[in-house]
């Protein structure tokens, strides 16, 4: 039988992992970390230390700065040498806490042993309490504040929270590994999703490259079914392997056979979207009272000499990582965070890892390098990738001729950025690159309008006094 | 590493460029070249070679004489339009003929429209009727298949041209197949009279399931216009199989394999969405129907995609691709 998948577009690159076979394996501490006080979607966090103060792993050194934030933790026992500008990976400066290691020394109440907690808190909001005070985000890419998504708006009610397993990217191997090595506390994390969501049914999905994966986390979730509760509603679905079937717009269409109304939430489906190393950082939050300070990251390419999945402190330096596995290679010309279809070039290797940092691509020239531009040959492969259904190379046409009416007309604003529409154009047309460009523009209009209209519609209030 | 690159995502490209598709069609068509040759003789292959070399010298000229633009001859789609117009022509066209051709073809559908991608008709086609027009008696001039080392000797017209002038003097269909000892597997494997990419209809499938398999082009195209070929064709001759040829000649005859499968599957002149690429398909293969049961030309592939190709624009405006989360 062919197994499901989302139903528009999409594209086949070779998954190239690499390093799948490679056991998550806990990165020594760098003697120096730099943690970000914007690591998540939303207002930064505002810093509660000084330098010259003493911390631990898992003490707060940045309170939200907001509803829309989340708690930063240091990552590492120390001094906390100075808070100031720091470039990030792509050369932006970011407020940083830098912290100078001394010891292994845990915040007291951190549960740090290896023993399974299944049994699931009856209280939502306690659930939701502790996933916000560790600091957990979304951990499949966008970083969105956890605690928030499972805040669901008044009248809204979820009927199915999917697990993302598809780690679709080529190259990244962490999600899987999770799978492997951590199976039983994803799914536990899973039951307290489902708990703090009142939710009854979840499925984890999982591509059908990762078979091994599907038939552990199968196993872990048949004899937990024995526990009951949550336990007995989770199911396990393997989904045919194609980019981008991780993005959440695609997945719950691959799940659930919903497709998210443009400008909507996941929610006004009835669904809750978290990736699997979320589950896991929300059972480590909820069971043992750890905070999200470690990561795990895959270190790969074809050029790198070592490949590896770490877990990683956040903060870690990247050019630490790199070191301790041998090095860049020569023949490297691109780094990556994240996987090959949407992760930023690295620009400067100084920069730290960040809660969301899922991998490190090294590229060759010739793996990466962009084809020369020529004619448009219409031949339609741009539309038939796009998973969202737009036509890139009419997006293209109406960006060069600035019409910003037709660009919303068609849609620009829904691009999800995954890059099918490139990665397929047969004449090297930039084209994500336009897209994006029209993207930004015509949801930079659509909110003025949105903002004159409310400030419109102040106006015409009768004044109350 | 000396130098750290950055750019935008994504960072990794399919590999599939303008040349390897254009490469792929010429690989389609290997088989019905070779075939052509080897049913036409020495002439057939002087027909290609000229075709091919002078639609490519042209664009060469052009881009870098006129335009003053990078050669675009790299990319294949020249020598594409070359063996399309050469097996679009009877082997016995005189060379000049087929360089006209090739002018046309190249020169003025493609080139001044602005190269690769920017051409609202088959450039092969447009080479193609234009000969049609201005040299008549070379390009209804066929000659039976003779094989490679043959002698030509037997002339004659198309089983279309003989259906249509016979039923001018008042033959009947059933008369005229029979009369002519026209047959299916004649058609399907070889031998009948045309031009030298219709002798062979087997060849040319083979080609089409070629580019299929490399998701080169999608059948929707193809099979819309046969589909409507057959049944257009079908209800004029159970209303009157004396006077209307049967779906099965319709499909193996003028050159509509060749056509469907090759032509009117071309990128450039052809909609964008699968929904306007089935509309397009059902107006050429109408419009062929019209031009031969009712029209002065025997067949009429290659007026009905040119047709077509002028409405490709609106088809491109009224379907669109169905976007994702919204109705």
């Amino acid at each position: 039988m062919a197994r499901r998948t989302f139903s528009i577009g999409g594209v086949h690159p070779s998954d190239a992992k690499i390093s799948r076979d490679c056991k998550i394996e806990v990165l020594p501490i760098a003697p120096t970390v730099y943690i970000a006080v914007a690591q998540h979607i939303g207002a930064p966090a505002k810093p509660v230390v000084a330098p010259g103060d003493k911390v631990k792993a898992g003490d707060v050194i940045a309170e939200p700065g907001a509803f829309m934030s989340a708690y930063i933790h240091s990552s590492v026992s120390g001094t906390v040498k100075s808070i100031g500008p720091r470039q990030d990976l792509s050369g932006n400066i970011q407020t940083v806490v830098e912290i100078e290691v001394e010891g292994d020394e845990w915040k007291e109440g951190i549960d740090l042993s290896d023993t399974l907690v299944t049994d699931i808190p009856e209280d939502p909001k306690a659930i939701i309490e502790k996933v916000r005070l560790g600091g957990v985000v979304g951990l499949g890419g966008a970083t969105f504040p956890t605690h928030v998504k499972l805040s669901l708006p008044p009248g809204k009610k979820c009927e199915m929270l999917i697990i993302n397993g598809c780690e679709c990217e080529p190259y990244l191997t962490s999600d899987f590994r999770t799978l492997l090595e951590k199976g039983e506390q994803v799914v536990v994390g899973t039951a307290l999703l489902m708990q703090a969501l009142g939710v009854d049914k979840a499925t984890i999905a999982i591509e059908d490259n990762k078979p091994e994966a599907i038939e552990h986390i199968s196993g872990i979730v048949s004899a937990f079914k024995a526990k009951g509760g949550k336990y007995e509603g989770i199911e396990v679905l393997p989904l045919m392997k194609k980019y981008p079937e991780g993005g959440e717009k695609q997945l719950i269409d691959a799940v659930m056979h919903r497709q998210v109304p443009s400008g909507c939430l996941p929610i006004d489906v009835g669904a809750v979207v978290d990736n699997v190393c979320t589950a896991l950082a929300v059972y480590e939050a909820v069971q043992k009272d750890k905070p999200l300070v470690e990561n795990s990251v895959t270190v790969t390419g074809e050029c790198f000499p070592k490949q590896a999945n770490l877990m990683v402190r956040v903060g870690t330096p990247l050019r630490y990582i790199i070191d301790y596995l041998g090095g860049v290679p020569q023949e490297a010309a691109k780094v990556i965070s994240g996987g090959p279809m949407m992760g930023k070039a690295v620009a400067n290797l100084d920069a730290a890892t960040l809660k969301g940092t899922g991998g490190l691509l090294f590229l060759t020239r010739e793996q990466t390098k962009r084809m020369p531009e020529s004619s448009c040959i219409r031949c339609g492969k741009c539309s038939e990738a796009c998973p969202m259904g737009l036509e890139p190379f009419l997006l293209r046409r109406l960006y060069k001729a600035g019409d910003m009416e037709a660009l919303e007309a068609n849609a620009a604003q829904d691009c999800i950025m995954c890059g099918c529409c490139l990665y397929s154009c047969p004449a090297g047309i930039p084209l994500l690159d336009i897209v994006s460009q029209a993207r930004g523009q015509v949801m930079g209009i659509m909110r003025a309008r949105a903002a004159a209209a409310k400030a419109a519609a102040e106006a015409a209030k009768p004044k109350t006094e | 590493m000396d130098k750290i690159l950055v750019s935008p995502n994504p960072h990794l490209h399919s590999k599939t460029t303008t040349a390897v598709l254009m490469r792929d069609v010429v690989i389609a068509l290997l088989p019905a070249v070779v075939v052509s040759v080897v049913f036409y003789g020495w002439k057939e292959l002087l027909v290609l070679a000229v075709s091919v070399l002078s639609c490519v010298l042209i664009e060469w000229s052009v881009t870098k004489y006129l335009l003053r633009k990078p050669c675009t001859i790299g990319d294949w789609s020249a020598a594409v339009t070359g063996i399309l117009l050469a097996l679009n022509l009877p082997s016995t066209t005189p060379w000049w003929v087929v360089l006209i051709g090739a002018i046309v073809a190249i020169g003025v559908a493609k080139m001044t429209f602005g190269g690769l991608g920017q051409n609202v008709f088959n450039p092969a086609l447009v080479g193609r009727v234009f000969l049609l027009i201005s040299f008549p008696t070379y390009m209804t001039h066929w000659v039976q298949p003779q094989g490679l080392f043959g002698v030509d000797a037997v002339t004659g017209a198309t089983p279309l041209g003989v259906i249509k002038e016979g039923l001018m003097q008042g033959a009947s269909v059933p008369e005229l197949m029979a009369g002519h000892g026209y047959s299916y597997s004649q058609m399907l494997f070889a031998n009948i009279g045309g031009s030298a990419g219709e002798a062979c209809a087997i060849a040319l499938l083979v080609g089409f399931v070629y580019l299929l398999v490399r998701k080169v082009i999608k059948p929707w195209i193809t099979l819309s216009i046969l589909g409507t070929v057959a049944a257009v064709s079908a209800i004029f001759w159970l209303a009157n199989p004396m006077q209307f040829t049967d779906p099965l000649f319709n499909l193996l005859t003028g050159g509509l394999i060749l056509g469907s499968c090759f032509m009117a599957t071309d990128y450039v002149t052809s909609p964008m969405t699968t929904k306007g690429g089935i509309v397009f398909g059902i107006g050429i293969g109408f419009i062929t129907l019209m031009i031969r049961y009712f029209g002065s030309y025997p067949e009429g592939v290659s007026f009905a995609i040119l047709i077509m190709n002028s409405v490709v624009p609106l088809l491109n405006k009224w379907f669109h691709q169905k976007k994702y989360g919204r109705a």
